[in-house]
């Protein structure tokens, strides 16, 4: 082969690569979670990420026909990380609030979510009585601006992850522990099975949990509207929460 | 020696100053400081939200002050902790002077934060155990297991910064006391400790000062100390001059002691001085 065909050849070879390498680097989307929220984001002994927030990305992600790729971040830097490019969606079961809403723009919601206490079992806490006492919340949560706003008595202690406030409901540090029911219920059933129980009724409920997106990614906001509706629809949704709960997570 | 005589004193004259490399590369360097200086000013005042400020202000002040009180007393409790340990390092007796290295090694060779969470995590998880003794009242709360974690490592450093400085003091000066009949505690007290603090005053102001810094760390066992109440406010507005005012609070502690601690050092170095 002459000189100059073998040139053009690689030439193309790699304006070829190119190519294909920017039409992956669009598809692939990087979706950040927190890795230490149970059932809904956790990390493995052996640091792989399950529950049902990265099952539920990964059927999106099928349904898109996009490559995703996981990062985990810490609760407290999830929104700058967003805003910072490190990665393109937050699915880790995050509220919209309005505080939120200021900052990044959220896709239609993909499941319910509701506020409930959680105490030792000898204890006679009730959400009517927990003000007077020591509340464990996560710092940064839906839970810990309700325990601030509504019991102003209370010592709220702000944890940086939820296994935290539950490790110091065990110990005794916090009298109780106020969160999302999912993660509660999901504790009571492993861990906390021994030692606690909820206490009363659901205290705030209706809360909607959605992925957030970056200011005015609308494009990928459609496309995970859409996927959304499909894996609704297909039945996949339905098979991810009847993995994890055995009552309707969606909601409405 | 009068004014008019020191006027005679023929002076040589001063060296030209050129233009050299080092000189222009400087002064580049310490306009580009300037430059991000100035750039931090004007972004606060352009960012200056009296909302935020009104809000959060006296919570960054409550948070400030538990960080004093917090910082403050390990500091205290520590140096006095500091004594015994420093003594015990350097007797004879190998009973009174390993455990002492080892204490000095394990608090000096390990995080202040792994220490912290032992103690608030770690020494927390023997409830019961510890109810029996009635100590648990002390573990429950978070701030004074900061306090004792805190303590604890200062003590450490403090205990080293303390032995240096004693010996860095000639042996001269304990035979001369000596000789002139003086009790010992009364050599160390009159003669040894006051020229030893003049060696340990730089180290225990770094001490100080790395105290303060590291203490941010009790934000993460919900202590809301200066930095507790920053990531508060942060979680709640998402805006990262929350980080920047801390950044300012604690720059200005810090250069406040650095100030108070020269100001110290002249004071107790004037006859020193020719």
């Amino acid at each position: 082969m002459p000189m100059l065909s073998k040139v053009s050849l690689a030439l193309s070879a790699a304006a070829f690569a190119l190519s294909l390498g920017s039409a992956q680097a669009q598809d692939k989307i990087r979706i950040g979670t927190e890795g230490a929220y149970p059932p809904f984001n956790a990390l493995t002994a052996d640091g792989q990420l399950v529950g049902f927030d990265i099952d539920i990305a990964r059927a999106l992600c099928e349904e898109m026909k996009a490559e995703c790729e996981f990062v985990t971040q810490d609760w407290d830097g999830i929104i700058p990380a967003l805003q910072a490019s490190r990665f393109d969606a937050i699915i880790a079961s995050m509220s919209i609030t309005d505080e939120r809403k200021q900052q990044v723009d959220f896709t239609d919601p993909y499941y319910t979510n509701s506020l409930v206490f959680v105490a030792p079992k000898d204890s006679d806490l009730m959400p009517d009585n927990a003000g007077d006492k020591a509340i464990g919340v996560q710092e940064g949560t839906i839970a810990a601006i309700f325990a601030e706003e509504n019991y102003p008595n209370a010592d709220v202690k702000a944890y940086p992850s939820q296994l935290e406030a539950w490790a110091d409901l065990q110990n005794g540090r916090v009298d109780s522990v106020l969160a999302d029911f999912g993660v509660q219920y999901d504790w009571l059933e492993t861990d906390g099975k021994e030692c606690c129980e909820f206490k009363g009724d659901v205290v705030s409920s209706d809360d909607k949990i959605a992925i957030a997106i970056r200011k005015g990614d609308t494009a990928l906001a459609e496309k995970f509207n859409t996927a959304l509706a499909a894996i609704r629809a297909n039945g996949k949704y339905a098979e991810v929460n009847a993995k994890y709960f055995p009552f309707d997570i969606f909601g409405e | 020696m009068s004014t008019a005589s020191r006027l005679d004193v023929i002076k040589p004259p001063e060296p030209s100053r050129a233009w050299t490399k080092q000189r222009i590369v400087g002064y580049f360097l310490v306009s580009l400081w300037g430059l991000a200086a100035l750039g931090l000013i004007i972004f606060l005042v352009r960012a200056w939200n009296p909302e935020l400020f009104s809000r959060y202000a006296p919570s960054y002040f409550s948070g400030l002050i538990i960080t004093i009180q917090l910082v403050g007393l390990s500091l205290l409790l520590g140096a006095l902790l500091s004594l015994p340990i420093a003594y015990a390092r350097d007797a004879t007796s190998k009973w009174a002077a390993w455990p002492s290295y080892m204490y000095v090694y394990f608090f000096r060779g390990t995080p202040l934060l792994a220490q912290t969470f032992l103690i608030y995590y770690g020494v927390g998880s023997f409830k019961s155990p510890l109810e029996a003794l009635g100590l648990w009242w002390f573990f429950r709360d978070a701030w004074y297991c900061a306090l004792l974690a805190f303590t604890l490592n200062t003590a450490a450093y403090q205990a080293e910064i303390l032995r240096g400085a004693v010996k860095s003091v000639p042996s001269g000066q304990w035979e001369g006391a000596d000789s002139l009949g003086l009790p010992r505690l009364l050599t160390f007290r009159k003669i040894v400790l006051p020229q030893a603090l003049i060696v340990a005053l730089r180290p225990y102001g770094n001490e100080i000062i790395l105290m303060i810094k590291g203490s941010a760390i009790v934000a993460i066992i919900t202590v809301y100390d200066l930095m507790g109440e920053t990531r508060r406010a942060y979680s709640r507005t998402f805006d990262f001059q929350t980080y920047l005012w801390a950044a300012i609070i604690y720059l200005a502690i810090v250069e406040t002691l650095r100030n108070l601690i020269e100001w110290i050092e002249r004071r107790i170095t004037r006859h020193l001085k020719r």
